[in-house]
């Protein structure tokens, strides 16, 4: 134990996708003592695989845009649990964040005259949904997410940001008073582990879409942040609430952006019906995703589903043209024609919904502080511990992600993070040294795996979990499958509580990775199954056959997943906006 | 039922004196299945196999290698376009110390990188929205930052090979030539002038290498042809 | 900023434009012999010193024979950076290459403008 080396930074930031790296920038300005701590160099996380754009206010293809148009767009997407607090910072301080990354170089598409290309996206309106539909997901072709990650990384090499690269986080280590002063971190390189002190721990460690079979997530997303936090004892919010993209490749899972509908492709079922005309005929195409990939189950249940199973549909783009094809989806047509082997200048893509994003997470303010409640339910800081990112539930995102806020989501709440910590390590942060024990019970999980000399596979052990999850907690849900789904997770839990790590060198061991990503996959995906089986009621995402309706009687609310005794409490949505009116829930239609 | 038979470059630090091939079989039930799907399966097998991998879908660019002797990356390479009489060779990218099996060390890969000084400078104040740009001006970006900073190209490069810590490489000079090319940015002296000695740019010898492999479909080499251009033209 | 101390122009820009100037005048001084040697089909001795008396042809050689020096100089340089990783055995090659290239020049002169 005495022979660990410890690390001592001001600020820890673990992840290095958009949010984290947005975060560390402004550390890095600050000159405060800050690493970014990365179990994959930044440009490899996932930020890097998205396409379509950020969604943003910036009034360029409409010089009359109004954030405030943005925020009706956004509450009513997330269907109504989104916080208005948080919702009105994102979308108003969202052309602030958008025109730094510019100014950074992010290489955006453009109009004739100059100003940034804007598409339009799903959900999107204008003057709060009675002015038709809105263009207001800024882009660089569709490759937006690469050319993001690729900015703020360039940027954090010009303002010196500190990296580890290649370190894994493993657990967080929490002082006698409860308070959050570092984590112990793995070099993947050489195995060592170590323990990082810190005053402020940030969380930007994404999304968790490796919980299912079928996701279009990057195979590194298995919610590291999440598995730590509930590890350590903190509440999770809205963990049912997994969006499906309605258009993933079929087979692959790989993600084809919403910005090919945004520029005028439309899905088809079996009879060459644009079918979406049916269950959306205002938006059609462009409504919200759960919408979109609820319709599509549906013509696939009904027996409308093409090829040769019936357990797709087509996304058409043959009638944009090939010049639209070249200049606004050139990355789409590369994967289209690696995974699915369509060329979309000729043939329809075949897709199906595919998890994608994670709505929930560590709940936090507007500064990233993360959240959790006292014995009478009240909000409570947890001291030293960030989050921001998909990792986060601010919630700007409530039940349903709209297109492209994910990227605002990202540089809009990592820059606020960054910004309060930076003043809040002016006016100086202390708190009680870990303890010997404290860094000991930290240390458990990754001894465990170490010392473990029989047991299943990794392997095989994530593939069940991946099947339980989307066999019962998939786009549509119901209380005995979710029942059973539970009860299977939790011998599950036991299994891997007692699997076998064959491996035990030090130097790049990529399969003690895995166990430890395994037992963070094992955490979402119990917090998911149990959020989601309590919350009676249809919203956004969460879509249930035996509750069909949304309840807002009992449900206006987030849910709170407590991991030490697997329960969950409700926490109230925030109606309260500084500066607008507050948007009443109301019927959702598209 | 023939069994795809696959040849892997192991070496670990620890208890390898020296880098072997270990031989796999894989049945691939006929499927033509991308190579990483090919070690994911053989990873479940023998968990001790190392590589990196993270978006499966060709933008991240973890899982650049070296497969029956052509740099690509593992995820978009289909085994119909790699093996040959039932055989696929896997081995680490070419040309970087070896960390472990096929994972590499990138660190001169990246250091040539940051040498370029891969951020846009601009020293005049920014305006209140965005820095205007015209389509045309926008144009001049595509076919440049697309790179993935995978090292498939730089790798590829007898002459990166010979001198790793001296010549740039194409993937770092593609991306030089991406910030040249910007409208918005305004150091150009500055980037000309740490470009000008025998070795950065001018150890390219046209082998064109890093145009066969790139997975990205881009051109280093037009891209050092025109910093060649504008050096000339700035210096005559 | 990589240095050199040893390459000929001591910028990689004029040693690239070295080389491609001093391989269009070896090609063109290369062309015209072969075509002098073709439309020449019984040269004797007379006529090809000659050639060589004439003031144009021996500038002409003296500009051909530098163009070689500088292009061997920067071709070799080169090859010795790439290969020779020795820093010993690279100089040494370097004074070997250059000493030669010294002499055959020296010497070319002589046989131009000598007697």
């Amino acid at each position: 134990m005495s022979t660990m080396r410890s690390l001592t930074f001001d600020a820890i930031i673990i992840g290095g996708g958009g949010s984290g790296l947005r975060a560390a920038l402004e550390l890095a300005k600050s000159g405060k003592k800050t690493a970014v701590l990365s179990k994959v160099f930044p440009t490899r996380s996932h930020t890097v695989s998205a396409q379509g754009g950020i969604t943003c206010a910036i009034a360029s293809a409409d010089p009359n845009d109004d954030w405030r148009w943005h925020m009706y767009d956004t509450v009513k997407g997330g269907d109504y649990i989104t916080d208005q607090d948080a919702a009105e910072y994102m979308c108003s301080e969202g052309p602030k964040a958008v025109f730094e990354l510019e100014h950074m170089g992010l290489p955006f598409s453009r109009f004739d005259n100059g100003r940034i290309y804007q598409r339009p996206f799903g959900g999107q309106s204008k003057n709060f949904g009675e002015g038709g539909q809105a263009a207001r997901t800024c882009a660089a072709a569709d490759r937006t997410g690469h050319a993001l990650l690729h900015t703020l990384y360039q940027n954090n090499l010009k303002n010196n940001t500190t990296f580890l690269n290649e370190w894994f986080a493993v657990d967080l280590v929490k002082n006698a008073n409860g308070d959050v002063v570092g984590c112990i971190a793995m070099c993947i390189e050489t195995g060592e582990v170590v323990h990082v002190k810190s005053k402020a721990t940030v969380m930007a460690t994404g999304g968790a879409g490796r919980i299912y079979a079928s996701t279009t997530n990057a195979l590194i997303n298995t919610g590291d942040g999440i598995g730590m936090a509930l590890r350590a004892g903190f509440p999770m919010q809205d963990m049912e609430m997994w969006q499906f993209h309605p258009t993933g490749i079929y087979g692959a899972g790989v993600l084809v952006t919403e910005g090919c509908r945004g520029e005028g492709g439309y899905l088809v079922n079996k009879d060459g019906e644009r079918f979406m005309e049916r269950y959306a005929p205002n938006a059609k195409d462009l409504a919200g995703r759960d919408v979109v990939a609820r319709s599509m189950v549906m013509e696939i249940l009904e027996g409308r589903g093409c090829g040769e199973h019936g357990d797709h549909v087509y996304l058409k783009l043959d009638h944009l043209g090939e010049e639209v094809l070249n200049k606004r989806l050139p990355g789409i047509s590369e994967l289209s024609k690696i995974f699915a082997h369509a060329d979309p200048t000729e043939a329809p893509i075949p897709v199906v919904p595919t998890c994608h994003y994670m709505m929930g997470g560590i709940p936090t303010n507007v500064h990233g502080q993360a959240i959790m409640q006292d014995a009478d339910g009240n909000d409570q800081i947890v001291n030293g511990l960030f989050a921001c990112g998909e990792a986060a539930c601010v919630s700007v995102h409530g039940a349903n992600r709209l297109g492209g806020n994910s990227l605002l989501d990202l540089v809009v709440f990592g820059r606020a993070a960054g910004i309060f910590i930076e003043g809040a390590l002016n006016e100086g942060i202390d708190y009680l040294d870990a303890s010997e024990s404290d860094i000991e019970s930290a240390m458990k999980r990754i001894n465990r795996w170490d010392e473990s000399s029989g047991g299943e596979s990794v392997a095989d052990l994530k593939a069940e979990l991946q099947g339980i999850m989307q066999n019962a907690f998939g786009v549509f849900r119901q209380e005995d499958n979710m029942q059973e789904g539970v009860k299977q997770l939790a011998d599950l839990r036991g299994r891997i509580a007692n699997a076998h790590l064959v491996d035990k060198s030090g130097a790049f061991n990529t399969a003690r990775v895995e166990a430890l990503e395994l037992d963070n996959l094992m955490e979402v995906a119990e917090a998911t199954a149990i959020a989601a089986l309590e919350r009676k009621e249809s919203r956004g995402a969460h879509s249930r056959y035996d509750y069909p309706d949304r309840d807002d009687v009992n449900w206006l609310k987030h849910s709170m997943y407590f991991p030490a005794e697997k329960k969950v409490g409700k926490r109230d949505v925030n109606f309260k906006p500084k500066t607008v009116d507050t948007f009443e829930p109301k019927v959702r239609t598209y | 039922m023939s069994m795809l038979q696959v040849s892997i470059y192991r070496y670990n630090p620890e208890t390898d004196s020296a880098p072997y091939m270990q031989e796999y079989q894989v049945d691939t039930q006929g499927r033509d299945l991308m190579v990483l799907n090919v070690l994911e399966m053989l990873k479940a097998q023998d968990t001790t196999l190392a590589y990196r991998r993270s978006c499966r879908e060709g933008v991240c660019g973890s899982d650049g290698m070296n497969m029956n002797g052509k740099n690509g990356l593992a995820c978009i390479t289909s085994l119909s376009q790699v093996v040959k009489d039932n055989k696929l060779t896997l081995r680490p990218l070419p040309g970087l110390p070896v960390v472990r099996d096929l994972a590499v060390d990138m660190g001169l890969f990246y250091k040539q990188y940051e040498r370029i000084q891969p951020y846009l400078q601009n020293d005049e104040p920014a305006p209140a929205i965005e820095r205007l740009q015209s389509p045309e001006e926008r144009d001049k970006l595509d076919g440049l930052y697309e790179c993935i900073l995978c090292a498939c190209c730089s790798t590829s490069c007898p002459s990166f090979w010979w001198n790793p810590e001296r010549f740039v490489g194409p993937a770092g000079l593609l991306q030089s030539y991406r910030f040249l090319a910007d409208s918005r940015d305004t150091a150009t002296q500055e980037r000309l002038a740490e470009l000008e000695d025998p070795f950065s740019v001018f150890r390219c010898r046209g082998i064109m290498n890093c145009v066969a492999v790139c997975p990205k479909g881009l051109n280093p080499t037009r891209a050092i042809g025109k910093i060649r251009e504008m050096l000339l033209a700035n210096a005559t | 900023m990589v240095t050199n101390i040893t390459n000929l122009g001591r910028s990689g820009l004029s040693d690239w434009l070295i080389q491609r100037v001093s391989a269009v005048i070896l090609a063109l001084y290369t062309l015209f012999i072969v075509l002098y040697l073709l439309f020449n089909p019984g040269l004797d001795y007379a006529t090809w010193s000659g050639l060589f008396a004439q003031t144009w042809m021996r500038i002409f050689s003296l500009l051909a024979l530098l163009s070689i020096a500088a292009h061997a100089w920067v071709g070799l340089w080169t090859v010795t950076t790439d290969y020779l990783k020795s820093t010993g055995v690279r100089v040494g090659a370097q004074i070997v290459i250059i000493l030669a290239i010294f002499v055959f020049l020296v010497w070319g002169i002589q046989v131009l403008w000598g007697a």
